[in-house]
């Protein structure tokens, strides 16, 4: 209760509570990931269902267009699939893989971080210098290089089975380098301090100690970087999809909706394209707007 | 300063040997080459005779010192899909790449920039706060969808521009360029706006963040302390402090337009590497995904080259050299 | 009121308050603080961190940092206010009339340009005078503030001098205009402590060569004690006691100026902690109804925790303490 009341009191609260954009990013953020999870219950068809599912239906427009029909609202692809059924089983994948990215990201870069920033000499030498080699190249870059190895080393029969883990290890290995910059640098504070030396004298270990502060030390940061992060995973995810080598055709992702609906854009159903991606730019958009808003409210002199 | 060049070199050439590593193992261990490469009836003896001539019964660091030379030399073998030297098949399809890329670099750089520079002198303006947010909006849109928009409206509605290829281009010499004709003109349009967008709103970010943080120092405030003019303050101390983080922002996003130079080519069907690459990544083409690996890293490691060198100039702290240094540091 | 222009004060300082809005209220930084400057004069300001010396320091030269603002009182320079000038006018006082120097003269400099450049800016930008002859007389400048080879060090890069050094650098860009004021804020904190002395005896002397006044914000007593002509003892925002520094420190009136007084260290030492003194300054958001220093006063009576002391002369010095009061409290 006392905690509560701290948190409503607390400055960040306060410009949330400021800010009607972000709020409504804030509302916006948890719209979606509540439609990714409860997809199977609120959609109102499961497009990958084929008994659901009727050709004769196919190609209907949006509702409010001629020939359109209520119960599609936003119109049926060429398969006769409701397209904001596909948009809600769509964004489950893609804030899947871009959670699970950011957190393996997240894992990865704190512990190289606190690794390099602990036992510092060569071993930070050489993490750090693989971050800068790695953070010149576009991550987007690194995940398609990943998943495209992955593709040739696994056996055509698994492949559409891994590809999910695949592709969220691609992402997440092509980010971790801010979580380990981070860390690191607050590691190098901690460890000068004499509360790591006294750890040694009562005889903990240094690395717990420092685990139990250099972690609220970062907190802040790598939250916000973790936000910005999801917006980045997400948009990866989805640019790997469009270009056919992330997740499977049988699974597909906002990005896999987009690429399909592509094909039919020259046809004259800009619908099966279009209102995927809206749904991939407001998602993105709420995240980045929230990460925006956080790392300002947790740096205030950097307004 | 030969001493500094020397050290940035000698650390271009190990990341350069470190992504030949990675493209060599991709050459020598992923998938099987040599049963690419004899098809569907073979004895083993071909096999072996095959195995013998590419090389690959000798031990590992001299198939890698092998592989280093023939790719230093530009030559990455056969390609599996199309049966063509990869050499041959990257220098078709650099132009195209190259003046999609340089174009959008330039449109990226020549809004991205001013717009920061404004963004962060004026902080409190309304326009300040409207270009933000669409920034922020920019950030969030993927390339392939801005590219996707662009068609359905300016190609598919419009019918104004066209969606895909490089409309006719001019040979010169082994160049091929699309600047000398109309229709090629018309063609660079969409791919490079689609390709400035992303990078542009970042750059604005970016340099609106540094102009920023260059403001807040205390050589500014000493320099409003000094009376200085508004704009001496603003364009001689704080512009060209900011010029040092941009350059490597600006670095950074060569490379970035390079690597998305992939999506936009794929959207446009834009004849360049990216859509070669993109479609050897579906045919499990290794040779030629392991040349357009180390020619990217090669661009990479020539761009950080670059943006290493301009520093030297811009920065005098970068410069001391040793003997003044010895005499008046302390 | 008008006043009429006294020339034997430079600088008037009249109730100045200076506001901070936050989100859970107003932050008085400065609070109702009067003081003058005579020309060619060394006022000391001394005080713990966050007494408001520096916000005073800011205001002056008109570089509070926003949501920072005057909220009340007047500055006036020979007679003229100069607080709300517009930007562009306020800008032609600084650097041209009053001169400031920075804490930290490591981050003062543009690293990019050469000190010999950053002089010659300033000067051809508050005097009509040939780049030439700009650069003649930065180069007399480097030579006054005691930089060696200086014809040589003139085309050198800030990294290029030592901390000491830069600072002298940064004392010859104060005065390159000629101001007649310089508002000194920390001037030797950052630097080693044995360079410190050389930094505030050269202070001394330029400002008695070229009859300059300055306000000597530190928080260090000794450095006051070895410079100032006059002192101010500011805490939480207002001015204890402010006085001639040898009153000042030989019969300090006020109880925290008293305590002060008990910790002057030495040059040569470590800056002044203020050890004697029981507790720590209010915050800003909390300071106590009455007297702000009452709950560290020894001497702290009913009156001190009720009623807030207005400046009271005593010979002269101004001590705002009702120990001094000589009319009894039931009075009003």
């Amino acid at each position: 209760m006392d905690a509560l009341r701290r948190a409503l009191d607390s400055d960040i609260y306060y410009s949330f509570r400021r800010s009607p954009v972000v709020m409504l990013s804030a509302v916006v953020t948890l719209l979606f990931f509540a439609g990714a999870i409860f997809a199977p219950w609120i959609a109102p068809q499961n497009p990958f269902d084929l008994r659901q599912v009727d050709l004769m239906d196919a190609s209907l427009p949006p509702f409010w267009l001629p020939d359109g029909q209520a119960h599609f609202p936003l119109g049926t692809d060429t398969q006769g699939r409701d397209v904001f059924s596909t948009i809600l089983f769509g964004s489950r994948i893609s804030l899947l893989v871009g959670v699970f990215s950011v957190v393996f990201a997240m894992v990865l870069g704190i512990a190289l971080g606190l690794v390099a920033g602990y036992a510092g000499g060569t071993i930070d030498a050489v993490i750090m210098r693989v971050a800068d080699v790695q953070l010149s190249f576009p991550a987007i870059l690194i995940a398609l290089l990943i998943d495209g190895v992955a593709r040739l080393v696994i056996p055509q029969e698994l492949q559409h089975e891994i590809a999910l883990y695949v592709l969220i290890l691609a992402i997440g290995f092509s980010g971790w380098v801010q979580y380990a910059r981070t860390v690191r640098g607050s590691c190098m504070v901690e460890k000068g301090k004499e509360y790591v030396q006294a750890a040694r004298v009562i005889g903990r270990h240094p690395v717990a100690i420092m685990l139990q502060h250099v972690l609220p030390n970062v907190l802040g940061p790598v939250l916000v970087i973790a936000t910005i992060h999801l917006a980045i995973a997400i948009i990866t995810e989805a640019t790997l999809s469009f270009l056919g080598v992330g997740v499977p055709p049988t699974e597909p992702s906002l990005g896999t909706l987009i690429r399909i609906g592509n094909n039919f854009l020259f046809s004259g159903e800009w619908w099966i394209t279009v209102f995927p991606g809206i749904a991939l730019v407001v998602m993105v958009l709420a995240v980045n707007l929230l990460g925006d808003w956080l790392r300002d409210a947790l740096n205030p002199k950097l307004r | 300063m030969i001493a500094f060049v020397i050290r940035r070199l000698l650390q271009a050439v190990l990341v350069m040997m470190a992504v030949g590593f990675v493209a060599f193992s991709l050459f020598a261990y992923v998938g099987d080459p040599v049963a690419i490469m004899l098809g569907q009836d073979f004895t083993a003896e071909s096999r072996r005779l095959l195995v013998h001539e590419l090389g690959l019964d000798q031990p590992f660091f001299v198939q890698y010192v092998h592989f280093l030379l023939n790719a230093a030399q530009g030559n990455f073998g056969i390609s599996y899909r199309l049966a063509r030297p990869v050499s041959e098949l990257l220098l078709e399809r650099l132009p195209a790449t190259l003046e999609l890329s340089l174009c959008a670099a330039a449109l990226a750089l020549a809004v991205g920039v001013p717009l920061g520079v404004y963004t962060g002198l004026n902080r409190e303006s309304w326009l300040s706060r409207l270009l933000l947010t669409v920034s922020l909006v920019g950030v969030s849109l993927p390339t392939f969808l801005i590219g996707i928009l662009l068609i359905l409206v300016f190609s598919v509605v419009l019918g104004w521009l066209p969606s895909f290829g490089r409309g006719t281009t001019v040979a010169l010499g082994w160049w091929t360029t699309g600047f000398l004709t109309e229709s090629g003109l018309r063609a660079l349009i969409l791919p490079s706006v689609t390709l400035a967008m992303f990078q542009m709103t970042l750059i604005m970010r970016l340099v609106r963040s540094e102009m920023l943080e260059v403001l807040r120092t205390d050589y500014i405030k000493f320099a409003r302390a000094r009376g200085l003019s508004d704009r001496a303050i603003n364009f001689g101390h704080a512009l060209k402090n900011t010029l040092v983080p941009v350059i490597t922002i600006t670095g950074l996003q060569l490379g970035g337009i390079i690597a998305f130079a992939i999506v936009t080519e794929t959207v446009f069907q834009w004849p360049g590497m990216g859509f070669l690459f993109i479609q050897s990544v579906s045919a499990a083409d290794i040779p030629v995904m392991a040349a357009y690996l180390v020619l990217i890293a090669f661009f990479f490691v020539m761009i950080n080259l670059v943006v290493d060198l301009l520093y030297y100039g811009v920065d005098p702290r970068l410069r001391i050299d040793r003997a003044a240094a010895a005499g008046h540091g302390h | 009121m008008t006043m009429a222009p006294d020339r034997t004060k430079l600088l008037e300082v009249r109730n100045l308050r200076v506001e901070f809005p936050m989100r859970r209220g107003t932050l008085v930084a400065v609070d109702d603080v009067s003081f003058d400057i005579a020309p060619g004069e060394v006022l000391g300001v001394v005080g713990e961190s966050g007494a408001g010396k520096s916000m005073t320091g800011a205001a002056i030269i008109g570089l509070l940092e926003p949501p920072g603002r005057i909220a009340g009182g007047e500055i006036r320079l020979d007679g003229r206010r100069i607080d709300g000038l517009p930007y562009e006018k306020m800008r032609r006082v600084r650097g041209r009339e009053i001169g400031a120097i920075f804490q930290d003269p490591l981050t003062s400099l543009n690293p990019l340009y050469t000190v010999g450049r950053q002089l010659v800016e300033t000067i051809l930008t508050h005097l009509d005078m040939s780049e030439k002859a700009a650069r003649e007389r930065a180069l007399q400048l480097l030579q006054d503030v005691g930089i060696p080879a200086a014809e040589r060090r003139i085309d050198h890069y800030p990294h290029q001098f030592s901390g000491g050094m830069r600072q002298r650098v940064v004392i010859a860009l104060a005065l390159s205009a000629n101001p007649r004021l310089i508002v000194a804020d920390e001037p030797t904190t950052a630097l080693d402590v044995s360079i410190q002395a050389q930094i505030i005896t050269l202070i001394k002397r330029l400002c008695r060569e070229h009859g300059t006044a300055v306000m000597l914000v530190t928080h260090d007593m000794g450095v006051i004690a070895e410079t100032a002509d006059r002192v101010a003892v500011m805490y939480a925002g207002r001015i204890a006691e402010i006085g001639p520094v040898r009153d000042v420190i030989s019969r300090a009136r006020h109880p925290y100026t008293e305590g002060l007084m008990g910790s002057i260290p030495k040059i040569g030492e470590a800056g002044g902690r203020l050890a004697q003194i029981d507790g720590a300054m209010p915050r800003l958001s909390a300071i106590p109804k009455g007297c702000a220093f009452n709950p560290r006063c020894a001497k702290a009576f009913e009156r001190c925790r009720a009623e807030r002391p207005e400046p009271l002369t005593v010979d002269a010095t101004d001590v705002a303490c009702w120990l001094y009061d000589p009319a009894p409290a039931v009075r009003r």
